[in-house]
């Protein structure tokens, strides 16, 4: 167990978790989702589970960032509320 | 809609790039019974490599080298290489996806048949992930409006 490590990558991930819900832009809020996608992942990296890091990184970080950033292109970029 | 990029720059590193990501998707699937990987992620690996390539070169050089017609007979045929390896080795007396019993058609050690079903049931999710991931992709970027579609496009440009 490497604990600085793991301090460091769930303090990340709590940021960017706050961060993807609070801000205005959503395009932003997905990029935002990615860096969140890619944290967990190094987090599932270093407790030892590689292939749902491997999942983590292809489909949420790969594919889902993809998705939605299509979704937002197809609808609208500012949040009405 | 879709249309091809203006910039010479993101469509030449587009083009550099897909079949390296396609061959690293390849060895994703072809080595994920013995590591961190497999069929499902390497078929999103793939899928994400015909999306990039969707948003770069646009639909038409898309349609060209993989066809919605392409695309619904992969997803087809990798749910059908699945449940036929499964129903094979139920018709050879034992249970549904037991590889070892495909040793008395392969000619193999049931060891070595284990490894050869598994690798052809990998093979097969990876289609289905890649072939459903990229038309998911291309419905929601689209809209499921193609540019054949004038008709349709024309109600939908009225109304909104």
């Amino acid at each position: 167990m490497n604990i600085p490590f793991d301090i460091i990558i769930q303090l990340f991930v709590v940021m960017c978790a706050i961060a993807a819900i609070t801000v205005r832009d959503l395009l932003s809020a997905v990029m935002i989702l990615g860096a969140y996608s890619f944290f967990m992942c190094l987090m599932w990296a270093q407790l030892g589970a590689v292939d749902v890091a491997f999942t983590e990184a292809s489909v949420s970080a790969g594919i889902g960032t993809i998705l939605l950033v299509a979704a937002v292109l197809k609808t609208t970029r500012r949040t009405k509320d | 809609m879709i249309a091809s990029s203006d910039d010479i720059i993101i469509k030449t590193i587009a083009r550099i790039f897909v079949p390296f990501i396609q061959l690293y998707a390849l060895y994703v699937i072809m080595h994920g019974h013995y590591s961190p990987g497999g069929g499902f992620q390497g078929g999103v690996i793939l899928g994400a490599s015909m999306a990039l390539l969707l948003i770069t070169h646009g639909y038409d050089e898309v349609k060209r080298r993989f066809p919605e017609n392409v695309v619904l007979l992969m997803g087809s045929v990798g749910v059908l290489i699945y449940a036929g390896i499964g129903l094979t080795c139920l018709l050879l007396g034992g249970n549904y996806l037991d590889y070892g019993q495909l040793s008395v058609i392969l000619h193999v050690e049931p060891a070595h048949a284990r490894s050869l079903g598994i690798l052809g049931v990998e093979l097969g999710v990876g289609f289905t992930v890649m072939a459903i991931m990229y038309s998911i992709f291309f419905d929601i970027s689209t809209g499921g409006i193609l540019p054949g579609d004038d008709k349709l496009n024309g109600e939908l440009e009225d109304n909104g």
